[in-house]
């Protein structure tokens, strides 16, 4: 029991547990089955998005660009479908994978050739794909009469009680469990951040190991760009503005660390959950939006804090008997 | 700040003398961490002008006992005695004031200041303003400097100065205290064979000055060079104390291990096989240049030279870490030079790094994901890795390797070094490589666990793997190597069969023949 208190995850899980409950208190719809989808469903793409970012953290680096991807891509996808109606959905998602995976995998080119800093190169890209936007549109709003039918009713089209939105969430957490946890590029994800050198030693290509985690994160901005502009059934130049941030924190809050290497898939999935349900439940608890960001902003400090703590250097094994006995001996934290 | 130039402190001082009071002594120490005693009743005394080795395994408790003397500690139990009186230590400073000072294993330096800073960064001599006064402060940095008899000039930004230089700004930052107990921390353990040799006369002025010097040393060669005195620790104890010479290298041995040692090397009958590496001209633009050899299975092949001879950039170019400039590399006969680690791996060549904690290993990561970083293909099945295979490969490994851990989803990193070192090898053997490079095996791995590696590297060779065997201590190359090969300066100098080598025929090749070496590791 000691043991899962201090996996954050599980922490991370009473949190949202104990929000649910205090809200419900007041309001008894609030936490319900339905409401819990509802949250699910609109915490859907950051969900996708904070597990994009999560590969791409781990191994050390930042995409700042991700929102900017998810609008070109949508704009983009959006301006198709409204020239081309006949295009059938599938194809269209397609192509929104394929577009982001691209703008994703220059991030990654650049990052892995030039040998540049992410945080830079994503700022960059960041910018340019938002400009880019305007370039493709001239600043034209698509609007929800310019799409066709079957383009805005796919995310909300309900099978097995779930919104095809939700199904695609949870295929994405499904194929990143697996990803993560059982591949040799998750490993890698996890060596190339937790050790550079130590991976180049292993025979691991510390450059393309990123690059892939680019071009994973842009596919998923891309399939977000769609679902977003389809879900909202409009387009425009400032869609997600500012999104990347939420993912960032999502990733923070579920304890993936910003140094690397460090991270699961529960902890992206329950941090996204976490500002979802805080956008959820303060609306209802009838508190202001500003309050929602100044909660948010919170919340990132705590997690921080906690992370922090969990990651601070733990004392070495000094005598023979403990190594063998004791599997972590806590020496006083004045280890200069 | 009495700068007292050395010509003051002449052999009529007679600082070595036995019977002389000691300047520091330690009474029934007791130090525990949560869980842990690591240090149980230790006495120590340091005498003014001699030469104490502090000997141990890792782990025995000798970092301990320097951060006791130095502030950072502060014991449960006991007494420290300045000259007769209790003392306490209860911040880095007042272990200054009280004229004891080390010189850490890992130099805590500033590179962007200037040596003079760096000397006396957090006591810098101040004027009547307050202000830091400094004119004095490059004349006293340039007076401790010659004291130790370092031609450095107090301005020069540290950055620009090489290893064993930082070294000596070390040294002088240690002595722009009044000290009168010095602690080295294993300081020999990052310097070329020369600077060794100007470390000890260092050491020679500092006992001619009166100061009571702690050496901590992995090295038996250099203590029995150096030291007058010699205090063993084993599991946070002292198990014996006395005088050098007194002792012989087999009965410290005996001490730090608690068993006898027979030999410390491993009988071999080596069974040399076909030819499976062959290396010829080997260049590489800056770092080494026309190398060529070959090996063949069931050999260690030693590679003896000082550090910076290009030792570990050939065995890097090998491993497809850096390109060379020309030459081929043939690998069981196949003509391939790999041009990624990963080349050189699928090849059947693997490299543990001199480095563990750099470019060994994922501290981060868990011991078994350690293992099997580079077989993950193999561990894959539809492309998803089979956890239970991991663990059981990784198990194999860990009993064949004797490693101690208290899981196999330890992080690596809450290992001991000899144990870290031990996953390295073992990830690699697990992808069944034909070469196995390991450069500097045993550099900074206690002496049982050093045991354990040379065991280890025996019994691959008896499997018929070839063994590159990097090594800058003469004792593993020749107890180990069945044929050695010396390079100085980027190139080949020299190639040895094992039979009628000695520590000085190596030693005049490393260092180039005709200059006088004088006592090296021959004692």
């Amino acid at each position: 029991m000691s043991a899962l208190l201090k996996r954050r995850e599980f922490l991370l899980f009473l949190a949202i547990l104990l929000l649910i409950l205090l809200v419900r208190a007041r309001f008894p719809s609030f936490g319900s089955p339905a409401n819990l989808a509802a949250i699910f469903n609109d915490s859907a793409i950051l969900i996708i998005l904070a597990l994009g970012q999560m590969a791409v953290i781990l191994t050390r680096c930042v995409d700042l660009s991700v929102a900017a991807n998810l609008a070109l891509t949508g704009m983009a996808t959006a301006m198709l479908n409204a020239a081309l109606p006949g295009i059938p959905v599938g194809l269209l998602l397609l192509f929104a994978a394929g577009m982001g995976m691209a703008l994703g995998a220059f991030n990654g080119i650049l990052v892995w050739k030039l040998a540049l800093p992410s945080i830079v190169v994503t700022l960059g890209t960041m910018t340019i794909y938002r400009g880019s936007i305007f370039l493709l549109s001239g600043g034209a709003w698509v609007n929800a009469h310019q799409m066709s039918p079957a383009f805005k009713a796919f995310p909300r089209e309900v099978v097995l009680g779930l919104p095809v939105l939700s199904w695609i969430a949870i295929a994405v957490i499904a194929v990143f469990v697996l990803l993560i946890g059982r591949t040799g590029l998750g490993r890698a994800f996890h060596a190339v951040g937790g050790d550079e050198h130590a991976a180049v030693y292993t025979g691991i290509s510390v450059g393309r190991t990123r690059f892939w985690a680019f071009t994973i994160n842009g596919g998923l901005a891309g399939v977000c760009g769609y679902l977003w502009v389809s879900r909202y059934a409009v387009a425009y130049t400032e869609v997600a503005q500012g999104f990347e941030l939420d993912v960032i924190a999502a990733c923070v809050i579920g304890g993936i660390s910003i140094a690397g290497g460090m991270g699961t898939v529960a902890g992206a999935l329950l941090g996204a959950f976490f500002l979802g349900a805080i956008k959820n439940a303060l609306p209802v608890a009838g508190i202001s939006p500003f309050w929602q960001m100044a909660i948010s902003g919170a919340a990132i400090l705590l997690a921080v804090a906690f992370n922090a703590r969990a990651e601070r250097r733990k004392g070495r094994i000094i005598l023979k008997s403990a190594q063998s006995a004791a599997p972590v001996i806590r020496s006083s934290g004045a280890a200069s | 700040m009495a700068a007292e130039p050395l010509v003051a402190a002449s052999a009529a001082d007679a600082p070595f003398s036995v019977s002389a009071r000691p300047v520091l002594s330690l009474r029934g120490i007791v130090k525990s961490f949560p869980g842990v005693k690591a240090l149980q009743g230790v006495e120590l005394d340091l005498y003014p002008g001699q030469v104490t080795a502090l000997i141990g395994e890792n782990g025995a408790g000798k970092s301990t006992l320097v951060k006791l003397l130095t502030g950072v500690y502060q014991p449960d139990a006991g007494e420290i005695r300045i000259e007769g009186r209790a003392a306490r230590f209860p911040t880095a400073a007042a272990a200054a004031a009280e004229g004891v000072t080390a010189i850490h294993q890992e130099t805590v330096l500033f590179d962007e200041l200037s040596v003079a800073e760096n000397i006396f960064l957090g006591h810098a001599p101040l004027n009547r303003f307050g202000l830091i006064d400094w004119p004095r402060m490059r004349r006293e940095a340039r007076e401790i400097l010659a004291r130790i008899g370092a031609a450095l000039d107090p301005n020069a930004a540290l950055k620009d100065l090489g290893i064993a230089s930082k070294h000596l700004v070390a040294i002088a930052r240690a002595l722009s205290v009044e000290a009168r107990v010095v602690i080295m921390d294993e300081p020999t353990a990052a310097l070329s064979h020369k600077e060794i040799g100007e470390l000890y006369e260092l050491v020679e002025r500092l006992k001619a000055q009166g100061k009571a010097i702690l050496f901590i040393s992995h090295k038996f060669d250099e203590i029995f060079r150096i030291a007058d005195r010699y205090a063993v620790f084993r599991d946070g104890g002292m198990v014996g104390a006395g005088l050098m010479s007194e002792i012989d290298e087999r009965r410290l041995v005996e001490m730090m291990v608690g068993r006898a040692m027979d030999s410390i090397f491993p009988v071999r009958t080596p069974q040399i096989g076909e030819e499976i590496l062959s290396v010829s001209g080997y260049s590489h633009p800056t770092e080494f240049a026309d190398v060529s050899f070959t090996l063949r299975r069931g050999e260690i092949l030693g590679f003896y030279g000082l550090v910076g001879a290009g030792r570990s950039e050939l065995m890097q170019a090998l491993f497809g870490i850096s390109r060379p400039s020309a030459g081929i590399c043939r690998i069981a006969g196949e003509e391939r030079s790999p041009r990624s680690p990963a080349e050189a791996v699928e090849a059947g060549l693997v490299y543990a790094p001199e480095d563990r904690g750099l470019q060994g290993a994922v501290r981060a990561l868990p011991i078994f994901q350690n293992l099997t970083l580079p077989s993950l293909g193999r561990l894959s099945r539809a492309g998803l890795l089979r956890k239970a295979e991991e663990f059981a490969l990784t198990r194999h490994y860990a009993e064949r390797l004797d490693l101690r851990a208290a899981s196999l989803d330890q992080p690596l990193g809450l290992l001991s070094g000899g144990n870290q070192q031990k996953v390295v090898i073992g990830k690699w053997l697990a992808t069944q490589p034909k070469i196995i490079i390991l450069d500097e095996p045993t550099k900074g791995v206690d002496v049982g666990s050093k045991a354990a590696v040379h065991e280890f590297m025996a019994e691959l060779a008896a499997e018929g793997l070839a063994v590159i065997m990097v090594s800058s201590e003469i004792p593993e190359i020749l107890g180990m190597s069945d044929r050695v090969i010396v390079m100085r300066e980027g190139r080949m100098v020299g190639e040895y069969p094992r039979a009628g080598l000695t520590p000085e025929i190596l030693v005049r090749a490393a260092a180039g023949i005709g200059v006088g070496i004088g006592a090296g590791g021959d004692s």
